[in-house]
């Protein structure tokens, strides 16, 4: 379970997310959409406090994972967070290591010594990622080596090699060509039984196709979120249905 | 108009491209052809001759073998495979000792007496060698000349003994400059490095932007001090502290060499070092966190390993510096041309020995040439560590 009460975010001056409150049920698929720069990014890395990074952010609000404040909490401890918390990014980025220390990553830095869990955790990602078949014979092969659809695979599997509760993917699949894409669509649909998903997407079939529930967002607010169906269907918001029937954006 | 700008824009690129290159190859044709000179000459003097009896069945010498007969090391010809006589030597001016002032009467003026006096001596003494002048030679059939051997690759590399001026044979051992080259650099890196990359990694990684943008231009600046004023800041600081330390009786070792080269090298590490640190993407180091790793596990297992080959480019560059680094390293390591043996004694480096002898060494003579073979030899050195280094991170890369 994932809610946001009354979530800003500030870049510096400038009013990124404004008032944003919605809450996103578990093991469900929610997607977030609206034209480019209204904040989809930004607010999706609130969820794993990605962007204390940036220099010069503020952020007030509430944001609660499986019930904690994860900002205000005081035993909140961010690691753990980040290790619940799974992020696939819009590029793929495997660290220059091979195939299988990639997947490992996650579980050395969280403290795994045990080589044979280890192995079975790698294989097992990789196979809940559809990536095993291609590369269990090449796992000490530089991941640099794999194909950019494999790259964003083995990036889902490292994710869930920690086993994280919810998945935040921020358009994962917007580099990749059309078969890629479909696989890593349908992975969505086999994922969504063990996790909460929150996913990016410009691409409006791919919301439609994936997600349970769709958040709208433009210029920092949240406009809508309700059943896909229903968005797609029947948006409530004028401005939701100028963007979905492509008038702007 | 545009076409002949851009031909002539051309023309100057390649013109100059192509000069320089050729400057520089030059540059090297001219060392080695200079440094290579020096093998299969003579390590004896110009001009200079040793005579011997001709019953003296030793007909060569090594160099080696000629100083230790000078320095009255070897007394016995027996040493060198020859009879058992004891071995006498003669100079020019210990002629006094075997004729009276009436036999040599007129020598001063007539040198021919003088020289059939010399070959008359060594002919009746058989374990005499005379070190003389080619001029001052007259042969008698009771005298011969010994010849010395020339130097050699092998007796260059693996000579011990580094006496260029020494008479009557030089002596060109390069072992003892080479190992203090080695071991001074070695050590500095050794000592730099660690000191290099944290810093590196904390004006990257840690420090506060205002922090960074203060520690930066000092950092630069220290580059720019000349390193006469290191060296005269070894000499005054570092000295005496090494002394102290370690109880020794002079301060001016190859550990104080070390330092100071270290303290020369770190501003090149830090500044190569942190710019390859902020160069990892940043995707590489979201990665990592996003999985739950601290930054610390992010820092040491991502950062490095993705700025390794930056890294290993930053020890490069001080290495660089280190190896060829003359002056401050002349004024603190003591200059002893000795094999080492532990870093806490005086050494010297192949650079110091140029820059304190060029100056000294008659230019074509043996002396000169062998300066240039030892840089010939430092820049083989440079060579072999770029190479090396280009492998190693080369394959680093994918590792791990
Ligand atoms: N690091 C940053 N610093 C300042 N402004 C930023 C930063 N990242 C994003 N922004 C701004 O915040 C707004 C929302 O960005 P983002 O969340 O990336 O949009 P989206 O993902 O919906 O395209 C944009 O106007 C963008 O320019
Ligand atoms: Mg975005």
């Amino acid at each position: 379970m994932i809610e946001s009460k009354n979530l800003n975010l500030y870049y510096g001056q400038y009013h990124a997310l404004k008032d944003i409150s919605l809450s996103m049920p578990p093991k469900s698929v929610t997607a977030l959409i609206g034209p480019s720069g209204c904040g989809k990014s930004t607010f999706l890395r609130t969820l794993n406090r990605m962007n204390d990074l940036i220099p010069g952010v503020r952020i007030d609000g509430d944001v609660l994972i499986d019930g904690k404040d994860i900002y205000k909490d005081k035993k909140m401890d961010i690691d753990v967070l980040r290790k619940n918390v799974g992020m696939v990014f819009q590029k793929a980025n495997p660290f220059p290591k091979s195939i299988f220390e990639n997947v490992a990553y996650g579980l050395r830095v969280n403290g795994v010594r045990d080589e044979s869990f280890i192995k079975e955790r790698v294989e097992k990602s990789l196979k809940q990622a559809a990536l095993w078949g291609e590369v269990k014979d090449v796992l000490k092969k530089s991941a640099l080596a794999l194909s950019g659809g494999q790259q964003q695979r083995l990036c889902i599997a490292r994710a869930l090699a920690v086993e994280p509760h919810v998945l935040l993917m921020d358009e994962p699949a917007s580099a990749l060509d059309p078969i890629s894409t479909s696989k890593i669509e349908e992975l969505i649909h086999e994922l969504k039984r063990d996790f909460t998903i929150a996913i990016v997407t410009h691409n409006m079939q791919q919301a439609a196709r994936v997600s349970d529930y769709t958040a709208f967002f433009y210029l920092g607010e949240l406009v809508e979120l309700d059943e896909t169906k229903a968005i797609f269907i029947n948006p409530k918001k004028e401005q939701t249905q100028n963007y979905i029937t492509g008038r702007f954006g | 108009m545009k076409k002949i700008f851009e031909k002539a824009a051309h023309a100057v690129l390649f013109t100059s491209s192509t000069v320089s290159i050729i400057t520089v190859l030059l540059i090297i044709l001219f060392l080695f052809r200079e440094g290579v000179g020096l093998f299969g000459k003579k390590p004896i003097e110009d001009g200079q001759v040793l005579l011997v009896n001709k019953l003296n069945p030793v007909s060569k010498l090594t160099s080696d073998e000629l100083k230790n007969i000078f320095d009255q090391e070897y007394t016995n010809w027996r040493k060198v495979g020859g009879t058992n006589d004891s071995i006498l030597l003669f100079r020019i001016d210990d002629i006094f000792n075997y004729y009276t002032e009436e036999e040599l009467a007129g020598i001063d003026t007539n040198i021919q007496l003088l020289n059939e006096k010399v070959s008359e001596l060594v002919g009746k003494q058989i374990g005499m060698v005379a070190f003389i002048s080619k001029t001052q030679l007259v042969l008698n059939n009771k005298v011969k000349i010994i010849e010395v051997e020339p130097v050699s690759v092998s007796g260059f590399f693996g000579g011990e003994l580094w006496f260029p001026t020494s008479q009557p044979a030089a002596q060109f051992g390069v072992l003892p400059l080479l190992l203090g080259t080695l071991w001074v650099s070695l050590l500095a890196i050794l000592i730099a490095l660690p000191f290099g990359l944290a810093t590196a990694v904390y004006m990257a990684e840690i420090a506060r932007p205002s922090v960074r943008s203060m520690l930066k231009p000092v950092v630069e600046l220290l580059a720019g001090i000349p390193s006469v004023v290191y060296g005269f800041f070894g000499l005054i600081v570092i000295v005496p502290l090494v002394q102290q330390l370690f109880n020794l009786p002079v301060g001016e070792t190859g550990l104080a060499g070390s330092i100071v080269l270290a303290i020369m090298a770190l501003p090149t590490i830090i500044t190569v070092a942190e710019d390859s640190i902020r160069n990892t993407p940043r995707s590489m180091k979201e990665a990592s966190l996003a999985l739950g790793a601290t930054h610390w596990q992010t820092i040491y297992r991502v950062i490095i390993p993705y700025a390794s080959s930056g890294i290993t480019a930053a020890v490069i560059l001080g290495i660089g510096r280190a190896i060829g680094e003359t002056m401050a390293v002349l004024m603190v390591t003591g200059n002893a041309a000795i094999i080492p043996h532990t870093i806490l004694q005086p050494m010297r480096t192949i650079p110091a020995t140029i820059a304190a002898e060029l100056g000294e060494a008659a230019k074509g003579g043996m002396h000169y040439k062998a300066l240039f073979a030892l840089g010939c030899i430092l820049f083989l050195i440079t060579m072999l560590v770029n190479i090396t280094v280009e492998f190693i991170s080369g394959g680093k890369r994918i590792k791990r």
